[in-house]
């Protein structure tokens, strides 16, 4: 299995990577980790004609907090966000979440950029981003952009994202004190995709739940922000009756394909399943019962 | 489409290739510099048949296009042993039967002299969990968990001594 041909450029800046995007409009592909995009290309799903590469550009890596918000690097790799003190300290979610993605090797590779821009219900930061109220800084030819993770996915490989224009950070609040946040993915072994997994981020003050988001992977064409469960949630003191209605909510949301990672009921259920972990979860460690 | 000329140091030592842009490293590798050690076992990223180190990194080879690997350094198996002496690691998975087929120890035994960077001194768990981007056909996961632990403790007493 071997790529069609293209044609391969490295910019050393991200205004060469515009500019080439630019010039050569459909027939360019951006090329990041290339642990999915590669594959498709194997498989001849996707056949560009040119590939920008953005390796070569370091002011796409890293991670830093200005005020309060986190600035990550489209390119940086999985394998970083797991090793980085910033976010276990600042926001955990998201290194937990990597380090159920693939194996080592991938993880050395696949960008949190990439998977958020692949625009695959299978891939899991588009859920956490959700969860998180992330928003994604976009930069085209026309300059700057700055969108919401929440509304950037419009179907399935289909995003906000215009031609010529590259995803180069995300931003994320720091959760405030009081927050709690889980990432419950289930799989059918170590590396593969979900079979199910849902996002929950909460703030609790005192025994009332101020603020929720649950986010869902894999059970729809794109990553599902579940609202009616989260209004089932806020302003309540949460009881688990109150939970098994926002699961039911959760769950009614669901549209997973058939794969072989099981039918309709069986991933919707899972879906549920995930959903009611990952409140529980979050509610212990916003109570500073678990870490 | 036109061929690219790339530079890279395999081993150690300067190579200097031409490929087409769409060439994967894995068939560079084995094809035109013909290191057949690194071994293609499912060409879709599953495997890890096809493990080497990029840049002091465990990646798959076979999802890696050659061109993005000019001006970098690539480790694979031909490079382990040091003037005829084996690495710790290929002692381990020879002492401890670390292979039945030997189809997937190229792979292992790459990705298994990284990890050992990364966690000198790991749990079990942790070795599995390090390893779970490597598949063995054969099954022997036991013994390869065995022949890393072997050879981190021989990379430990050497450490030490
Ligand atoms: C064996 C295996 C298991 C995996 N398991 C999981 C899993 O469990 N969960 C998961 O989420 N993912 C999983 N993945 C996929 C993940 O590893 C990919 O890395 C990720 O989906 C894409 O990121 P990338 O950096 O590799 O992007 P690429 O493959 O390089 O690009 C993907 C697409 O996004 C576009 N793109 C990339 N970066 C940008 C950008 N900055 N701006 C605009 N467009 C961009 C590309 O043009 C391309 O269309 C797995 C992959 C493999 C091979
Ligand atoms: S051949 Fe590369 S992972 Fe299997
Ligand atoms: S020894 Fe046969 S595949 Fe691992």
């Amino acid at each position: 299995m071997i790529p069609g041909s293209f044609e391969y450029h490295r910019p050393a800046t991200l205004d060469d990577a515009v500019s080439l995007l630019t010039e050569y409009g459909d027939e360019a592909r951006v090329l990041a980790g290339g642990h999915s995009l590669l594959p498709m290309m194997k498989l001849r799903f996707a056949e560009p004609a040119h590939l920008v590469d953005l390796n070569d550009i370091d002011t796409l890596k890293g991670i830093t907090e200005e005020q309060g918000v986190l600035h990550i690097g489209a390119m940086t790799t999985e394998n970083e966000l797991i090793a980085s003190s910033l976010l276990r300290e600042k926001c955990p979610l998201i290194p937990e979440a990597a380090e159920l993605i693939a194996d080592p090797q991938v993880r050395n590779r696949g960008t949190i950029g990439g998977d958020i821009a692949h625009g695959d219900p299978s891939n899991d930061h588009p859920a956490v981003m959700m969860a998180l109220d992330a928003d994604l800084v976009l930069r085209g030819p026309a300059g700057e952009r700055v969108v919401p993770a929440d509304g950037f996915y419009l179907g399935t490989y289909y995003t906000l994202l215009e031609p010529g224009e590259i995803l180069i950070g995300i931003r994320v609040p720091v959760p405030p004190s009081g927050s709690g946040a889980s990432y419950q993915k289930l799989k059918r072994k170590t590396g593969d995709y979900a079979t199910a997994a849902s996002a929950v981020c909460l703030q609790m003050e005192g025994d009332i739940c101020r603020k929720i988001n649950i986010a869902l992977t894999n059970v729809g064409p794109t990553a599902l922000k579940a609202d009616e469960a989260m209004q089932v949630l806020a302003g309540q003191n949460i009881n688990d009756s109150l939970v098994g209605e926002a699961v039911r909510k959760a769950m009614a949301i669901c549209d997973p394909a058939v794969d072989l990672r099981g039918d309709v009921e069986y991933r919707t259920h899972m879906a549920g399943e995930m959903t009611r972990r990952a409140i529980n979860l979050a509610l212990e460690r916003a109570r500073g019962n678990r870490s | 489409m036109t061929k690219q000329q790339i530079s890279f140091v395999l081993n150690g030592q300067p190579v200097e290739v031409l490929v087409e842009p769409r060439e994967l490293l894995i068939h560079t590798l084995r094809e035109q510099l013909h290191q057949t050690g690194s071994h293609i076992g499912c060409e879709t990223t599953h495997c890890g048949a096809c493990t080497v180190d990029l840049d002091g990194k465990s990646v798959k080879s076979c999802t890696v296009l050659a061109v993005q690997v000019s001006g970098r350094e690539v480790l694979t198996v031909e490079g382990l042993a040091v003037n005829g002496e084996l690495h710790p690691v290929q002692e381990g998975f020879m002492q401890e039967h670390g292979l039945q087929c030997g189809f997937c120890t190229p792979g292992m035994m790459m990705r298994a002299y990284r990890f050992l960077q990364e966690n000198p001194d790991p749990s079990e768990d942790e070795i599995r969990w390090g390893m779970s981007g490597n598949l063995c056909r054969c099954t022997g996961y036991q013994n390869i968990v065995k022949a890393i632990q072997y050879a981190a403790r021989k990379l430990q007493s050497a450490e030490g001594a």
